[in-house]
């Protein structure tokens, strides 16, 4: 039998260090209900998604009682709506976005995830009209997600969508500008997007996945956390020993999880997410565990340091607890959604540009980040470049989820409420980037990238 | 289906009487029971099977009650999640 100190620990770890399984997302492929008319196509989607993800929340829900263990999310992400709804004779996409919040409603999830398309070399016909959607979508949808990918190693940065991003973004602000420019909350600008993240709000289906699939994603910053606390002072091998132990013991109730939900939905298990994703919550934060290693506060000098290691270290750990690893799987650094975070951006020692520096190390990139509601969009498709190259030259997922908030300026905040948080409104560089953004054509791909 | 039964609360007379009572009720079996004063807690552990697969919601409705009832907090989980963690 487990002996009584394994037990209390992991009840521990989800009474007090808020462990929980953030998401069981079920990844729907759209590709069967393509449809000339867009009304049918619509229609398709509909009964697809209701048919598929029926018993999501409930068995999410089971799960969570047999377990004891708290399922935070239940969600749904389908095949980019872009290669969709291109085959149909729509003239805008805004149609599709309230099929999938109706979809959602009926099987209530709270997010779904796919209003996206994948733009790294260039646009289709529906990938154009998608993009165009998005500002109206986002603002006349509540559980609609939207991603865009404009950059990948292999294919370089498509710099005209890069430049039409900042224009989407500035529209979609405006739009939901009674909503403290919300709907930019649901939208993320993806370099080497991935096909299987369970998060969102950048999770679509790609179309080298299975017909259904479940993919999981779990949480438990407060708990590796905790575990450091018990070793203060001690050199970085053992920090990074410590984490990984925490990462292998959270994975492996992951990886659980998601076989149970898959078992019970009768649908193939895809993969586990092993991100750290904060919440903020005080004690569930990626900021204090980097804080916790030594740093007075997260961004000053040794933040890029710390952080690289604990992404390293949570995957060191984690790959070896789940059979089948995916996703972002790392640590991610949303600003709005970490109670470290922003404590550290309210007091000035975080910084969007240290922020820039600490995505070359975390899982994914600039996420939740309020800046001024006047930013030109050529300063934040200037952001968003910066960020493509970042995650074309080094391989990996980077994003962009940022937040102009119309009508309020540097030293206001920002409440989003819930998971999502509230965030300082933090400065920009003043000095344009107009000209350099204007250019448009693409980035040549990296030499690297001819790995062949 | 095995689960693990956690009593944890401030030590007083009739918990395990009440606990064993309503697992008794539900026609739950008690395996192995392990009991401590862990830093002034009382703390009970319980390996229990159940002829179901799946959380008995009215089994953890009643144990819930009981736990507000005599002032302990009573949980019931699958024993796969202890497994999962600490054993591989």
């Amino acid at each position: 039998m487990i002996n009584t100190r394994e037990i209390m620990e992991t009840i521990k770890m989800i009474d007090d260090q808020h462990l929980d399984i953030r998401t069981i997302t079920m990844g729907i492929s759209l590709l069967d209900c393509v449809d000339s008319d867009a009304n049918s196509a619509c229609e398709k989607i509909y009964d697809k998604i209701t048919r598929k993800a029926k018993d999501l929340v409930k068995t999410g829900e089971e799960i969570s009682r047999l377990y004891g263990i708290p399922i935070i999310n239940k969600r749904i992400s389908v095949t980019p709506i872009s290669m969709i709804a291109g085959a149909s004779d729509a003239k805008d996409y805004v149609c599709f976005a309230k099929t999938l919040n109706r979809a959602a409603i009926e099987t209530g999830v709270n997010f779904i995830g796919g209003f996206s398309a994948l733009v790294h070399k260039g646009f289709t016909k529906g990938d154009k009209i998608l993009i165009d959607s998005i500002p109206e979508a986002l603002a006349t949808t509540d559980r609609v997600c939207s991603s865009v990918g404009v950059a990948t190693t292999k294919a370089g940065i498509n710099m005209d969508a890069v430049k039409l991003m900042g224009d989407v973004i500035t529209k979609s602000a405006q739009l939901t500008a009674d909503k403290d420019s919300f709907g930019c909350a649901k939208l993320v600008v993806f370099a080497n997007a991935v096909e299987d993240n369970p998060f969102m709000a950048g999770a679509f289906h790609g179309v080298g996945e299975g017909d259904t699939v479940i993919n999981v994603g779990v949480s438990g910053p407060g708990v590796v956390k905790s575990a450091l606390e018990k070793v203060k002072g001690a050199d970085f091998g053992t920090v990074a020993e410590v984490i990984k132990k925490t990462a292998f013991k959270i994975t492996r109730m992951g990886q659980l999880v998601a076989q149970e939900a898959s078992r019970r939905l009768d649908v193939p298990f895809g993969i586990v997410d092993l991100s750290l994703a904060p919440t903020p919550e005080i004690g569930d934060s990626v900021a204090y565990i980097l804080e916790e290693m030594g740093l007075e506060k997260c961004g000053t000098h040794g933040t890029t340091a710390a952080l690289a290691l604990l992404n390293d270290a949570v995957k060191k750990g984690g790959v070896m607890a789940s059979s089948y690893v995916g996703g972002l799987s790392g640590a991610f650094i949303p600003v709005s959604e970490d109670a470290g975070m922003i404590a550290a951006a309210e007091c000035g020692a975080l910084t969007l540009d240290k922020l820039e520096a600490m995505t070359c190390v975390c899982s994914v990139g600039l996420d939740m980040i309020a800046i001024p509601g006047d930013t030109p969009a050529s300063t934040i498709s200037a952001i968003i470049a910066d960020e493509m190259a970042i995650g074309m030259i080094n391989q990996k997922t980077t994003a962009v989820r940022i937040i102009p908030v119309i009508g309020k300026g540097v030293g206001e905040t920002v409440e989003f409420g819930g998971l999502l948080g509230y965030a300082p409104i933090m400065p920009v560089h003043g000095y344009s980037s107009d000209e350099f953004i204007s250019r448009g054509g693409r980035i040549p791909a990296p030499i690297h990238s001819l790995r062949n | 289906m095995r689960s693990i039964v956690t009593v944890m609360g401030i030590d007083r007379t009739g918990i395990i009487a009440k606990v064993s009572d309503c697992l008794y009720r539900h026609g739950v079996n008690v395996l192995d029971i392990n009991q401590t004063i862990m830093q002034n807690i009382f703390t009970m552990i319980m390996l229990v099977e159940l002829e179901s697969d799946g959380a008995d919601a009215m089994l953890l409705q009643d144990l819930e009650k009981i736990g507000k009832e005599i002032g302990v907090d009573i949980r019931m989980q699958n024993e796969d999640i202890f497994n999962s963690m600490h054993r591989i």
